[in-house]
């Protein structure tokens, strides 16, 4: 499905602009970026974040009060699978040091670390090994290594980018750790783009003062989890990683200190107790939750399971009502809707135009500000490409990219985007994208410290399912950083506090009744069972026609 | 052009006005679903829900190998689930799953060699070189290209030949040989990423910098500053010029670096 006549005649009118705009660009000009003020304008008009409806405030639990995209709510609103008075506590399937919920980027390194630390780990997961959001991570991963940069300024554009709202300790956590994090990476053997004298590439993104994106071709995620997890396979003495068994609930001890989790094992329906002496959350995001039925680029088992567990043993959370809307989601062929295309291609200098091929905003904005800027192009201003089948697009001009780099720079900066448009018939070196916000990640989430530890002893978490590193909107590049700093100090912080001696009491799900109390007491009749582990994507017709579990359910 | 209609939410398949239904075969079953879809989606537009067979969605993660043939043509083609549109009456089956043999090692132990490449994976040389793992490769890696440089030591071209593997298994699905080649490549890769690339001296250089304390002081004083004194800062920071050849250019304050 390459595009369509009438799609062809439009691409003309960004290929007369393209020339006057790549000398522009060869000069070193830019189009002016917004300023503070401006920002704030555009962001409160147009980000879906900045608007009453579809939002409403949780009744129950740590952070009643706290508006929320009604989506989040209703999981954080929501039942247990479990009934705790039929489940016997006393004979544990599973029994290690460290169990380790999610095996994405953040449960691999703490995995990892634990082990470095001679402990046994068991790390559980909804899918397999690796199927997480950080395998997906396209553009690349933020650490201060060069000479005219430094902690002290990835700290800046890391909470200037979240307008000021992050938590100071952890993104001053991120800044120091991000190059020790690469330099862990690189002795693992992982592949980086380098420079013939092992010089790391590096390149400017949205928000950044330095270039400190670091990058493997542009499957930067997928070569971190390949390398993370063939090292975990490695050590299968230490790590035992038990696929489709999720946690459903974490299990505390009567002395409320953290003590295992109920995993379910998805294909047998077999619920088990796994009694561990901590526990790392590191579950990821909930784009799967279609947030005002918006598309995602995250992957299939994104649901936000964390943020429900820890919710229901009092753990709050931070920066919840946030969400990131990446800018340049794909908007045609309808095959990849949502899909992502990484921010690496307006790093190289793409630009985004409007349906007259002018260019309406400066590429590289915050993230946030930069979706808002197309959402206004196309509903405000009128000027978006509507698709065949009826979605709002704007053109994002990477055949610039050749010109400006030289010939062969689209084939080898972004091998795997320029394969999964070949697919469909699209020379992304030669025409450009259609593309349209996406919902990208979850900015808010488990409350932590820089040690990863939340106000549940035992308790640790890491990753997209906590909140407050990146305050109200991420910068690219350091939710990669995200996992592996944080996966890292999780894994190392457990570690010690196994190592410092626990003594686990009686095991409890106390706290289940204790929060459907709560639901009930609020005037919750209609909650949902979560966490939901898989989005249901059946259209109404069939699920019309499933008349047994239709009535199974009004039982 | 006129405003769009709600058409999708989220992954939702629909059957956009004016689009055709192809008849498609699941395991030998017939479902009707709508042209222009990928086969996950389709499938999930037919009733089905996945559980093995989907993870990133994306095209990068290997979940979804799913191999067909169509009506009347002898080949097997080979596909991700989630980036193969249908086509009518496709026989298709997904293959979430290929046992494959893996051999355990230690990457600081091991040396950079093609001989211990070898040892761990003798079965290399049972390859006899027909080419079904290439044609079977989803992302068009050239299999056999890589096995072969393997074999004559060449790490390096593997390494490269290998990147853009998604380890979903098709290539040991079909091979004479009974090679587990992505285990293999992915032990080449991490060779070279560790012992062949050269290693990143400015990098070693700030993780000193950072283990010696250097930067301590200066993020303990940004945790202190007021937003307004943050805000300032941060309005005020240099911007490294966009065509600057990495390692050349320096700001005006190096106070902080």
């Amino acid at each position: 499905m390459s595009y369509t006549p009438q799609m062809q005649e439009l691409i003309k009118k960004v290929e007369a602009t393209r020339p006057e705009r790549v000398a522009r660009a060869k000069r070193g000009e830019n189009f002016p970026a917004l300023s503070l003020e401006e920002r704030a304008v555009v962001l409160g008009k147009f980000h879906p974040d900045y608007q009453e409806e579809g939002r409403r405030a949780l009744r129950v639990g740590p952070d009643k009060g706290l508006v929320v995209p009604e989506e989040v709510a209703k999981v954080m609103e929501s039942r247990s699978m479990l009934r705790p008075e039929k489940i016997d506590l006393s004979k544990p399937d599973y029994d290690t040091d460290i169990l380790i919920l999610g095996a994405g980027g953040g449960g691999t390194s703490a995995a990892l670390m634990a082990t470095d630390a001679g402990l046994k780990v068991i790390m559980a997961t909804k899918l397999r090994h690796g199927d997480a959001n950080t395998m997906m991570a396209e553009g690349g991963i933020q650490a201060a290594t060069q000479e005219c940069d430094s902690p002290y300024y990835h700290y800046m554009d890391t909470i200037g980018g979240g307008h000021f709202t992050n938590q100071p300790d952890l993104v001053a956590a991120l800044a120091h750790d991000a190059p020790l994090s690469i330099a862990w990476l690189e002795a693992l053997g992982m592949i980086f783009n380098k420079k013939p004298d092992g010089r790391l590439d590096s390149r400017h993104f949205g928000g950044s003062c330095r270039k400190r994106m670091q990058s493997s071709g542009d499957m930067t995620g997928a070569e971190i989890m390949r390398v993370l997890r063939d090292e975990a396979r490695n050590r299968r003495d230490r790590i035992s990683t038990l696929e489709f068994t999720p946690a459903v609930e974490i299990i505390l001890d009567e002395s409320g200190k953290c003590a295992g989790a109920v995993l379910y094992n998805m294909e047998t329906r077999e619920f088990f107790i796994a009694r561990a002496k901590a526990v790392v959350i590191a579950t990821g995001g909930n784009g799967r939750l279609h947030i005002k039925g918006f598309a995602t680029t995250n992957h299939y088992g994104a649901t936000m399971d964390g943020v429900v567990m820890c919710y229901r043993v009092g753990v709050g959370t931070t920066c919840l009502p946030s969400t990131q809307y990446h800018p340049t989601g794909v908007a045609y062929p309808e095959q990849n809707v949502g899909l992502l295309i990484t921010e690496k291609v307006r790093g190289l200098g793409a630009h985004v135009l409007n349906i007259d091929g002018e260019q309406f905003c400066f590429p590289l904005e915050p993230r946030d500000v930069e979706s808002a800027e197309l959402i206004k192009e196309a509903l405000e201003v009128n000027k978006a490409v509507v698709t065949p089948t009826g979605r709002y697009g704007l053109w994002l001009d990477s055949p610039m990219i050749d010109l400006l780099h030289g010939e062969g720079t689209v084939r080898k900066e972004l091998p795997a985007k320029f394969i999964q448009f070949e697919r469909h018939g699209i020379d992304i070196s030669k025409d450009p994208m259609l593309v349209y916000p996406t919902l990208h990640y979850q900015n808010g989430g488990i409350a932590i410290n820089a040690d990863c530890e939340t106000v549940v002893p035992g308790l640790y978490s890491a990753g997209e399912c906590t909140g407050g590193l990146h305050g109200e909107n991420r910068l690219m590049g350091n939710s990669l950083q995200d996992v592996i700093t944080f996966g890292r100090r999780a894994g190392i912080s457990a570690a010690k506090y196994v190592t410092g001696g626990v003594e686990l009491g009686k095991l409890t799900l106390d706290h289940i009744a204790k929060f459907e109390k709560e639901l009930v007491d609020a005037g919750i009749t209609d909650s949902i069972i979560a966490p939901i582990l898989l989005p249901d994507y059946s259209t109404d017709e069939v699920s019309a026609r499933r008349l047994a579990e239709a009535r199974q359910e009004s039982e | 052009m006129s405003a769009p209609k709600q058409v999708a939410t989220g992954d939702r398949a629909i059957l956009p006005e004016g689009a055709k239904t192809i008849p498609i075969y699941v395991m030998g079953k017939r479902y009707e679903v709508p042209e222009t879809l990928t086969i996950m989606k389709a499938m999930e537009f037919a009733g089905f829900k996945f559980l093995r067979g989907a993870g990133c969605r994306g095209g990068i993660c290997g979940a979804c190998p799913t191999v067909y043939r169509k009506e009347g043509d002898y080949k097997l083609y080979f596909g991700l689930a989630c980036q193969t549109v249908v086509e009518p009456n496709m026989y298709l089956a997904q293959i979430p799953f290929y046992p494959a043999n893996r051999a355990v090692y230690d990457i600081e132990q091991i040396e950079p060699l093609a001989d211990a490449v070898h040892a761990l994976y003798p079965e290399i040389f049972r390859c006899v070189a027909c080419n079904n793992c290439s044609k079977a490769c989803p992302m068009k890696v050239e299999v056999l290209d890589y096995i072969s440089a393997i074999k004559q030591g060449d790490l390096a071209r593997a390494a490269k030949l290998s990147f853009d593997c998604i380890q979903c298994g098709m290539c040991a699905s079909r091979c004479m040989g009974e090679l587990p080649q992505y285990h293999i490549a992915q032990l080449v890769r991490r060779l070279y990423g560790k012992y062949i690339q050269p290693g990143a001296e400015h990098l070693q250089k700030r993780v000193a910098q950072i283990e010696s304390g250097k930067y301590d002081g200066m993020l303990a004083e940004l945790q202190k500053m007021s937003h307004a004194e943050l805000e300032k800062i941060y309005k005020e920071r240099e911007r490294e010029p966009d065509m600057v050849p990495l390692g050349t250019w320096m700001p005006k304050d190096v106070s902080h670096l």
